[in-house]
């Protein structure tokens, strides 16, 4: 009880933050605005009508991860602004600190995932809507995974210059080796063989089988167990850092 | 309401260990203004962080506001408030929001956490700013809200990290105001402090600290009694050595300290010791470029005890 009303208490001032600089939430659909206006074009001579149908899928979940890799430099900001031992010194739940955080960068993710789907609508998309919210709960799940592991790595490096490089150097082979930008079945054997190995291809890939209409697909829940067994251990891991971190 | 017995606290650095904090021992009465003056670098912080659970000890026991520091760090942050150097507001919300928050996560309700809110707003004076954004705030306005902010669940005890450090002289003299109105109300205060002039007028009792230890500890008057009698500085142009060795030998002079060019004689009187520190200088054919006395300060204290003068060391 205590641990819910904390990471709501945590997330209210964290929400009110975001809206009064709202330019953040715009800010972060900039990049995939781009590879809606600028690339997926590059595919329609590929999968014709299809086109969207495979890429918008693949962009949501790129924006799952990369929209919450880089939460970790608000926290070592915070941490430099004194905020956070103000609240270290007060009995506030240690996970709390972290959940009301996570929760508040999912809901910000989801904001911009739903603006994404109704600017690709006029392109041609089109989905159903359980399917959409099957697919905006792969998402949060990937976003709290995401935003997890940042505020551990962040509390652990302490220091921005040394979070940027790192971040940039996890995510752009699992960017790669998700089959976001193309779908991996056109890939080498050995190319797919690695590509199983990382949960973000499952995701892409359950989220166009959702797209396409196929809800009882097997790589669906095949998907969500997979990412939901990881974001449960690094959420874990975080904890951890965190309790220890910020006693 | 604190006492403390053989605290240490170490660290690992790239440099080797630092033992920041060497065998603390403290006792802090209920109702008083305590002041911890040091140079920086001397261990005033890290003690003051051990105090209020935010570092555990590597060694050595503590009571502080009732509890064990040590078994149960969740009932002493329940007791205490703390407020660290450097404050820690958002600049995007307004003072009166951080004071809700604050209160709402010692468990407060919300009715009672606004109530709490406007109490301390008013208390502190801060009713022209509480609504704008902490953003605007002057250095003055957001050290009042600081200390606000470590009060907001009633604890019995304070501790104040520098509390007036960076802040102008009309700041300064509005932040000792409050501290001695929260004395006054029955707080508390535990306060650090590398001003000699704050230690000398806020604090009630003080201890000072250099490298992890604490040298010396009373009243300021205490203190400064334990350097009986007068201090008389002398410079002497081009000579340095020497003039030690002149007045080591004069019975007058109880201890003497060399501090750059200049010497510090401890005399019982100044004025019988003035004229005939004068005359030895005369007599040994030295020019005098300046000549000083003066009642001991809590600077001569900390020289006597450290060999260092803090006035050098805090600028």
């Amino acid at each position: 009880m205590k641990l819910v009303r904390d990471t709501w208490l945590v997330f209210s001032r964290q929400m009110t933050l975001v809206l009064r600089n709202p330019i953040w939430i715009i800010v972060g659909l900039t990049q995939p605005l781009f590879f809606l206006l600028l690339f997926a074009p590059l595919l329609r001579p590929l999968f014709g009508d299809d086109a969207y149908q495979i890429f918008i899928p693949g962009l949501l979940i790129q924006l799952a991860i990369f929209g919450t890799m880089f939460v970790g430099f608000a926290l070592i900001a915070e941490l430099r602004q004194g905020v956070i031992e103000r609240m270290r010194v007060t009995p506030v739940s240690r996970l709390a600190l972290l959940l009301g955080r996570c929760l508040r960068d999912i809901v910000q993710l989801l904001v911009q995932a739903v603006a994404l789907v109704l600017l690709a609508i006029p392109f041609g998309l089109s989905v159903q809507v359980e399917n959409l919210l099957l697919t905006l709960a792969l998402l949060a799940i990937i976003a709290l995974l995401c935003s997890a592991v940042s505020y551990g790595i962040a509390l652990a490096l302490r220091s921005e210059d040394a979070l940027g490089p790192l971040v940039n150097a996890v995510s752009v082979p699992l960017l790669l080796l998700s089959g976001i930008l193309l779908p991996l079945s056109y890939a080498p054997g050995w190319l797919q063989n690695i590509a199983d190995l990382n949960p973000f291809s499952w995701a892409v890939t359950a989220a166009r089988e959702l797209f396409a209409g196929n809800t009882g697909a097997d790589t669906v829940w095949q998907a969500l167990l997979i990412v939901g067994t990881i974001a449960f251990a690094g959420v874990a891991w975080a904890a951890r850092a965190f309790a220890r971190g910020i006693r | 309401m604190i006492q403390t017995r053989g605290l240490r606290k170490s660290f690992r650095t790239r440099q080797g260990l630092v033992e920041a904090v060497r065998g603390v021992d403290l006792d802090v009465k209920e109702g008083e203004i305590f002041g911890f003056l040091g140079p920086n670098g001397a261990g005033k912080t890290t003690t003051l962080r051990i105090l209020s659970t935010l570092l555990p000890p590597d060694d050595g026991e503590a009571i502080v506001a009732g509890a064990d520091l040590r078994r149960e760090p969740g009932e002493v942050r329940r007791r205490i408030g703390y407020v660290a150097q450097g404050g820690g507001t958002w600049d995007e919300v307004t003072a009166r929001e951080e004071l809700v928050m604050q209160a709402r996560l010692y468990g407060v309700s919300r009715a009672e956490a606004k109530q709490r809110a406007a109490e301390l707003i008013s208390a502190f004076q801060l009713e022209s700013f509480a609504d704008r954004k902490c953003r605007t705030y002057s250095g003055g306005q957001r050290r009042r809200l600081d200390i606000a902010l470590g009060l907001v669940h009633r604890p019995r005890l304070l501790f104040l990290d520098e509390p007036t450090t960076g802040l102008d002289p009309q700041s300064r003299a509005h932040v000792w105001d409050e501290v001695r109105r929260l004395r006054d109300e029955g707080m508390t205060v535990f306060l650090t402090t590398h001003y000699l002039d704050e230690a000398d007028a806020l604090c009630d009792r003080l201890a000072i600290m250099d490298h992890g230890t604490i040298v010396a500890r009373g009243t300021p008057n205490e203190l400064k009694r334990e350097i009986a009698g007068d201090v008389i500085t002398v410079g002497v142009t081009g000579a340095g050595e020497q003039v030690l060795k002149l007045f080591e030998a004069e019975p007058y002079v109880r201890d003497l300290e060399p501090v750059g060019d200049r010497l510090r004689l401890y005399v019982d009187d100044g004025a019988t010791a003035m004229p005939r520190i004068l005359r030895v200088l005369d007599d040994a054919e030295l020019s005098l470029a300046s000549v000083e006395l003066h009642r001991p300060s809590l600077d001569d204290v900390f020289l006597h005890k450290t060999g260092r003068s803090l006035r050098d060391e805090a600028a």
